[in-house]
């Protein structure tokens, strides 16, 4: 455990150190993400006035504050995408990291973990701009902040382990982008990234319960805006350990036939 | 349990070798078609594949603190092999064992005494000081705070890294990148390294650097090494025993010398005359003609011959017998398994 830890600090070290490297590359990044939920933030700010002030008990400052928690909890959730994936396997990359006695995932793990630290810092002067630009309706109280807080890194961890798997798929065929295409599709309308799962319609609500997208998305903005109970708060992150253990799970189980695979698509 | 003899003659049992491996394979099925439109939507609806035999059944054994060069043209089966004793791939047949592991099961104890080095990939991040992964490694093979200082300070006076490592990796040369990459894949002081092309690219006198330095720590650390190189002065340097490979099959496993002796079928005799414009090609094929000193190829068998007619017939003021330069033995032997192969 301790040497695990060891490992996890000294990652996250080196991840902050490399992205520091690439700040300015970083922040146009943050930038163009932005623009999805500023977009957003307009339609439904304009759609709320014009409906008498709010829409399914949102109003303008109650979207204001949703997409600008929306742009940290996307900087969160950012993971190994299955584009990577893909380069990750033709490069020769991950033949580096197999030699090493250490599962890869527990590396990307890591190195994701740190750079997010990186982009929180980034992400600041960004949240403020937004916040005086837009005006947000935000008082959170103290116990939907400590679970904010760990449900962010948990919306984190249930989304890195699905686009592991997903990015498993490489090991198969060589070109997974047109499933994560579908994945991205999917996440969009399950997980409240478009739009507060609460104004979609009753059908999506009963989809998503069963999926584990809103766990990435919605549910931890929604925690922060204070549209949750207690309760509903301790399900949410309940949900969040049991989608991650569940991808873990399968993680596991498709990992070996998966190495097995790889001889053959090329190292 | 059944031994087998090495080049040198030695008999080995599994339990005595550091690398044993019988009748290895690795087969790949890959997709086939002729190129055009026609064949790419033919290929919709009947796929042809072929059955690439990148390793064939080989055999060997190597021990502790052998170093030993495995040869072969490109496509050989080299990169395969090493991959395989790596665990990097699953073989498809056969047995292999290294320090006492099956390598694709990729225990923590088998990954913790090997190192593979690869010319041609990273393994330090690109845009940090090559200390900074080195850090990273220590964590990762968890190698004690004392000890690893140790070996590193060790490794950057070996290699001589003390400005190299401070520096962003980007902005290496490629002989630096290579040190510093060794250095790394060192830290853990494997049993057994693992060589894929170490000094591929590199200028004479960095690879004759880290020649020396694969020596000193074979001498040091009693290591195992398998060394792969396009370049026979790294193999001639390093290695006393030579595998060779072709079509994934080995065409001689034995000693270097030994290797010269069974493929090359000629020898080189190098004359000083005091006019080298004489006509010898009634002697042997004249290879080089450079003031006043010939260089004639001859039969192996009639070197003795043509020798004495050499010193009978001409007023020679020096005359020596060599073996043909190992670059070329080699080249007659991939020939040789080419043609047994085609």
């Amino acid at each position: 455990m301790k040497a695990m830890l060891d490992f996890y600090f000294t990652q996250m070290k080196m991840a902050i150190q490399q992205q520091i490297q690439y700040r300015v590359a970083n922040y146009f990044y943050m930038i163009g993400m932005i623009a999805e939920p500023v977009i957003y933030l307009v339609v439904w700010s304009t759609v709320a006035r014009a409906q008498g002030g709010s829409v399914g008990g949102y109003t303008p400052g109650d979207f204001a504050a949703y997409y600008i928690v929306w742009t940290l909890v996307r900087n969160m959730n950012i993971v190994l995408t299955p584009y990577v994936w893909e380069n990750y396997i033709q490069r020769g990359e991950l033949s580096m990291e197999l030699l090493r006695p250490l599962h890869p995932l527990h590396a990307t793990l890591a190195y994701f973990s740190g750079w997010k630290f990186v982009m929180i810092a980034m992400w600041l002067p960004i949240a403020a701009i937004l916040t005086i630009v837009f005006q947000p309706t935000l008082n959170p109280q103290l116990w939907s902040i400590a679970a904010f807080a760990v449900a962010l890194w948990g919306g984190y961890l249930v989304r890195f382990m699905l686009l592991w798997l997903l990015g498993m798929i490489t090991f198969w065929t060589t070109r997974v982008s047109a499933f994560f295409e579908l994945y991205f599709t999917l996440e969009l309308l399950f997980s409240g990234r478009l739009v507060p799962l609460s104004l979609m319609p009753q059908w999506v609500q009963q989809v998503a319960a069963f999926l584990p997208f809103q766990w990435a998305f919605g549910f931890t903005i929604e925690l922060l805006l204070g549209k949750l109970t207690p309760a509903q708060a301790l399900y949410g992150l309940g949900a969040q350990v049991f989608w991650t253990l569940l991808g873990l799970f399968f993680v596991n189980l498709f990992w070996r036939a998966a190495l097995r695979r790889f001889s053959a698509v090329g190292a | 349990m059944s031994g087998k003899k090495n080049g040198s003659g030695k008999i080995l049992y599994p339990d005595q070798a550091t690398i044993h491996i019988t009748q290895l394979e690795k087969y790949y099925i890959v997709p086939e078609r002729e190129a055009g439109l026609r064949a790419a939507v033919g290929s919709l609806f009947r796929r042809k594949h072929r059955e690439i035999k990148a390793v064939d059944g080989i055999s060997f054994d190597i021990l502790p603190g052998e170093m030993v060069g495995f040869l072969g043209p490109n496509g050989a089966g080299k990169t395969t092999t090493l991959k395989m004793l790596s665990g990097l791939l699953y073989p498809t047949a056969g047995e292999a064992i290294v320090l006492g592991h099956v390598p694709s099961r990729r225990e923590k104890t088998f990954l913790r005494q090997i190192t593979l080095v690869m010319g041609q990939r990273n393994q330090l991040a690109w845009d940090i000081p090559a200390l900074d992964s080195y850090e990273l490694n220590r964590a990762i093979y968890q190698i004690p705070r004392g000890e690893f200082k140790r070996t590193v300070d060790e490794l950057i006076e070996l290699l001589d890294l003390q400005d190299i490592v401070r520096k962003p990796v980007r902005n290496l040369s490629l002989g630096e990148r290579m040190k510093a990459e060794i250095a790394g894949s060192l830290l853990h002081r494997p049993q057994v390294l693992f060589l894929d092309e170490p000094t591929i690219g590199l200028d004479v006198t960095m690879q004759r650097r880290i020649r020396a330095f694969i020596a000193e720590y074979n001498r040091r650390f009693g290591a195992s090494v398998l060394l792969t190189s396009h370049y026979m002065a790294d193999v001639v340097a390093l290695c006393r025993r030579v595998i060779v490979i072709h079509h994934g099959r080995i065409l001689y496993d034995g000693g270097l010398s030994g290797l010269v002796e069974k493929f090359s079928a000629q020898k080189t005799i190098v004359l000083t005359l005091p006019d080298s414009n004489i006509d010898l090609t009634s002697y042997g094929a004249v290879r080089s003609k450079d003031a006043g000193r010939v260089t004639l190829q001859v039969p192996k068998s009639e070197t003795s011959r043509i020798t004495a007619q050499l010193l009978a017939d001409l007023p020679i003021s020096d005359l020596t017998v060599e073996d043909p330069p190992i670059e070329e033995v080699i080249e007659h032997v991939f020939a040789q398994g080419a043609e047994a192969a085609a």
